[in-house]
């Protein structure tokens, strides 16, 4: 068995699965049911002079059968008192010692700032989360994604933090910003321990098209509110790469963005989080999900012979490069296999109109290709022509069966050459110029 | 008064119309509610979304009219059920009835890719489902055309055929007029299909709905009695006959005359006139024949409340051409089917009641002949015989009709399958009578593929469903959109 303990900044917990601060996370109620059912830590909703919220407040993008693809939200930071949220933070570490609890803060002045840290320690929490990324209502107060989109006031308020924090001190960063490197070199200039993104992301999910007002609907109006779960993994994925991969800013990640089981985790700790926080899943089919994820990520673990979570920590990070170091003289092609294949012909139309026009649809039985399942006598199937094949994956993205369309590498022989040493070999006069596609 | 009319502003009643009303009977035989319960909204949607949506779908191959079936559900996923409708009725006019009555398992979900490996998409419920939705609100999915041509277009017989002719006629704006000898047309959709499958307002209804297109149809008229065919072909300049089959074939044994013995396909005319606690059903019945009308009226026996229902066949069970679905339903629903069991006599008292039915075992040789095996007989109780062996051929009828008329040695009338001509210039067919008996689809698909044909005929316009190039196949051979070459399915 793996061990899937984790230790982010100096925050050490069981397991790397912590709910994010959010709506699970707004009570003592909540942390007990959530340890009991197995998270390994729990960010406390954001703890700030109290606020008070709107009716009705979360909408979400339904896709197809699938509901809650991605959730906005309008509500704000705790609206309960700062000494009730410290309390029951006191409460919950004396019941649950060896997981992680880690106070959410927002305030605005230094001595507020310092004032929330040392109240946060005296109360036992583990570490803290400057929220600096809430994109709605605490921003218009000079608050949340207000500061995380300036890198400098960030850093000026991060280093308030750090001269009263003895625990570690998380800033966790908006994903609204041009380059979301800038804000994490920011705190990490701050002396910041460690970075956890994404924030939600500027969203409306829908416009009810009989009121032509969008939800959450509040008296006839609605708001921008912040977007997150499954849909906005591959954006989070993104940021934490790229703060992953940048040397300046190396500081441990705590991975948010759509996480909904173990394989998200995964690929988020692949990516170069130490750890991942969660909670659309959450709100979605409650606690319990983490039996899953820890037992598939333990099992994944287990499978790739790896002894812990660090050493799956960042594998995947520099398999990324940018574009023009990529190789032009690599090859990949579409092949279908035809014991799979049901005959849809998706990958053909999809090819036909929406790519490269290089799948046919031909005469199964003249071209020795026989009925596989599902496909019937006088039925086309598809083919590709693999000289036209420029393999842009898009035929295996359509297919609905498993495996039945595997881009595969088609060797050339070629010396790998990227765009970079083309552009040189241009310029020297080594070669002429590769012809444009007719 | 016309029937849309009295459908529209009456609704359907029982005393005017004379044809049963599902609310007055079926809390007396649940058994004969519909089998099928409709889908939700949500389980529609549901539904819709397992479609992949295929390009060149086999489900449209499969479809004798050639239905856009991906793009009616992709209409119905997204809450759009009205445009479904459009879209299943533009290609078949009795779409509302298909989706109750069609064997989609050899038809369309049959042909449905996500079937190989699990449940194919409910084509059929979800067609139900978009054509219950404009019926049930009264929406016009279909506009009548506003300038008619100069051209008329007789129409024999009101059954699928025709109604599949007469409909497609008058949207391409050619004014037609329907002879229907019973006092409803519709064929069989209106008196001879299950009860627990359809109710015969479906099939009022959408004679309401080609009426609504200005379509004549006169009931009670038969051609060649009350209408001289000549009339027909002076009048008219086009016509095109759908008359189906006609009696019942006879068994051929002592005893078959008489109280006790009928047509299966009166016994199911009679669910649908009749207050069902009227239809007269035995305590034992025994119905003869081996298909799915000999399946319908066994299992609507039992429901109705036979104490035993059986089915016996001449030959074993592989040979019968009822479908495997319909005998398991027979079956689940407690009826028996006798195998190589050859009736000999029909036994009646002295009284003349029918008493018992006496049969022989069969034998089928390796080359497939039959005998009976000497000594084997026996004689199950039975107090009612259904007969459903077979209809007769319309040959006679279409003789005296159009004496011109070429038909083939089956006694079905000759016809190109591509247009529905016949021998004669003026005269199409299509449906039974000239493919000597299918399903209710290939019939409005038939019907239509000959409105086509007179369409270019009359107006020099060829015309014809919209195609995507591939739905014609490859190499030259048409796979077809359905309606044209229409691909069947073995059952899974």
């Amino acid at each position: 068995m793996a061990d899937l303990s984790i230790d982010l900044g100096g925050i050490r917990s069981p397991n790397p699965f912590w709910l994010a601060s959010g709506p699970p996370t707004s009570t003592a109620y909540q942390a007990h049911r959530a340890f009991e059912a197995g998270w390994g830590g729990f960010v406390w909703k954001t703890i700030g002079d109290p606020i008070v919220n709107v009716s009705s407040r979360y909408s979400a993008m339904h896709l197809g059968s699938m509901r809650i693809v991605g959730l906005n939200n309008i509500e704000l930071i705790s609206d309960r008192s700062i000494e009730t949220n410290f309390r029951e933070i006191a409460e919950v570490k004396k019941r649950w010692p060896h997981h992680a609890v880690i106070a959410s803060l927002m305030t605005d002045t230094r001595e507020k700032w310092h004032d929330l840290v040392k109240r946060g320690e005296d109360a036992g929490s583990d570490g803290f989360e400057l929220n600096f990324g809430c994109p709605h209502g605490m921003c218009e107060r000079g608050m949340g994604s207000a500061v995380g989109q300036n890198p400098d006031v960030a850093e000026k308020i991060t280093s308030w933090v750090m001269e009263a924090a003895t625990k570690p001190v998380i800033v966790k960063l908006t994903p609204n910003i041009t380059n979301v490197v800038y804000a994490a070199r920011a705190a990490k200039r701050a002396g910041a321990n460690a970075i956890s993104l994404i924030n939600t992301i500027n969203s409306i999910t829908n416009v009810d098209l009989d009121r032509f007002v969008p939800e959450p609907y509040v008296d006839g109006a609605s708001t921008h509110g912040g977007y997150c779960g499954p849909a906005v993994k591959p954006i989070a994925l993104n940021m934490v790469q790229s703060c992953a991969e940048d040397a300046e800013v190396g500081l441990p990640i705590s991975g948010i963005g759509g996480i909904s089981n173990w394989r998200d985790a995964a690929e988020f700790i692949a990516l170069g989080s130490t750890g991942v926080q969660v909670c659309t899943a959450v709100m979605h089919r409650g606690f319990r999900i983490v039996e899953e994820m820890n037992e598939g990520l333990s099992a994944y673990l287990d499978g790739k012979g790896m002894q812990s979570v660090r050493e799956l920590v960042g594998k995947a990070v520099h398999s990324l490069r940018r574009w023009e170091n990529l190789n032009l003289n690599f090859k990949r092609a579409a092949r279908i296999n035809y014991d799979l294949c049901i005959g849809c012909n998706l990958c053909h139309i999809a090819c036909e109109d929406g790519a490269h026009q290089c799948i046919d649809l031909i005469d199964p039985e003249a071209n020795g290709i026989g009925y596989g399942p599902g496909r019937m006598p006088h039925k086309a199937v598809p083919k590709i022509r693999e000289e036209d094949c420029v393999g842009c994956n898009l035929c295996s993205l359509v297919c609905p069966v498993d495996d039945c369309i595997k881009m595969v590498e088609i060797p050339n022989g070629k010396e790998p050459m990227s765009w970079s040493n083309y552009q040189d070999r241009l310029a020297k006069g080594e070669m002429q110029p590769i012809p444009p596609h007719p | 008064m016309r029937l849309a009319v009295l459908v529209r502003e009456y609704g359907i009643q029982h005393d005017s119309l004379t044809m049963n009303t599902p609310h007055q009977n079926d809390t007396l035989f649940p058994l004969m509610a519909d089998k099928n319960a409709p889908l939700t909204d949500r389980a529609a949607k549901a539904e819709a979304l397992r479609c992949l949506f295929c390009f060149d779908a086999p489900c449209i191959a499969a479809c004798p009219t050639g239905i856009d079936i991906p793009t009616f559900i992709r209409k119905i996923s997204t809450g759009h059920a009205a445009g479904a409708a459009k879209t299943i009725l533009t290609a078949n006019i009795l779409g509302a009835s298909c989706a109750r009555v069609c064997p989609t398992q050899v038809l369309c979900e049959g042909a449905c890719v996500v079937g190989h490996d699990h449940e194919p998409v409910k084509i059929g419920l979800l067609q139900r489902y978009a054509t219950d939705y404009v019926t049930e609100r009264d929406i016009q999915v279909l506009e009548p055309v506003k300038n008619w041509s100069k051209f008329r277009v007789a129409v024999v017989g009101g059954g699928p055929a025709g109604l599949g002719c007469a409909a497609e006629l008058a949207q391409r704006g050619h004014k037609v007029v329907v002879f229907e000898k019973d006092s409803y047309a519709g064929g069989l959709n209106t008196y001879g299909i299950a009860y627990y499958k359809m109710k015969p307002q479906v099939s009022l209804q959408e004679l309401a709905l080609v009426e609504s297109l200005g379509v004549e149809i006169q009931t009670g008229v038969t051609v060649g009695k009350d209408i001289p065919a000549e009339k027909l072909l002076a009048d008219f300049d086009a016509v095109f006959v759908g008359i189906g089959l006609g009696r019942g074939v006879k068994l051929g044994v002592p005893g078959e005359e008489g109280p006790g013995v009928r047509e299966a396909l009166d016994f199911i005319r009679d669910i649908h006139e009749l207050p069902l606690a009227e239809v007269p059903v035995g305590k034992h019945v025994v119905v003869i024949g081996g298909g799915n009308t000999a399946i319908d009226a066994v299992d609507q026996a039992k429901r109705l409340g036979a104490v035993t229902a059986a089915l016996a066949y001449r030959r074993g069970e592989d040979q019968m051409s009822a479908y495997r679905f319909e005998r398991e339903l027979a079956r689940a629903d407690g009826c028996t089917i006798l195998l190589n069991a050859s009736p000999v006599e029909i036994l009646r008292g002295t009284d003349g009641r029918v008493c018992g039915v006496k049969f022989v075992r069969t034998e089928v040789d390796a080359c497939g002949k039959m005998s009976p095996v000497a000594g084997s007989e026996w004689i199950p109780p039975c107090d009612q015989v259904l007969l459903a062996i077979g209809q007769t051929k319309q040959e006679g009828f279409l003789r005296k009709l159009f004496p011109q008329l070429k038909i083939d040695a089956k006694g079905r009338v000759e016809v190109d399958p591509a247009t529905g001509a016949t021998s004669m210039a003026k005269v199409f067919a299509g449906g039974d009578c000239a493919n000597g008996g299918k399903e209710v689809v290939n019939a409005v698909g038939e019907g239509k593929k000959a409105a086509l044909a007179i369409h270019k005929m009359l107006a020099g316009e060829t015309a014809g469903p919209h195609l995507q190039p591939s739905r014609y196949g490859t190499g030259g051979r048409p796979a077809g959109s359905g309606i044209l070459n229409p691909v069947r399915v073995e059952e899974r």
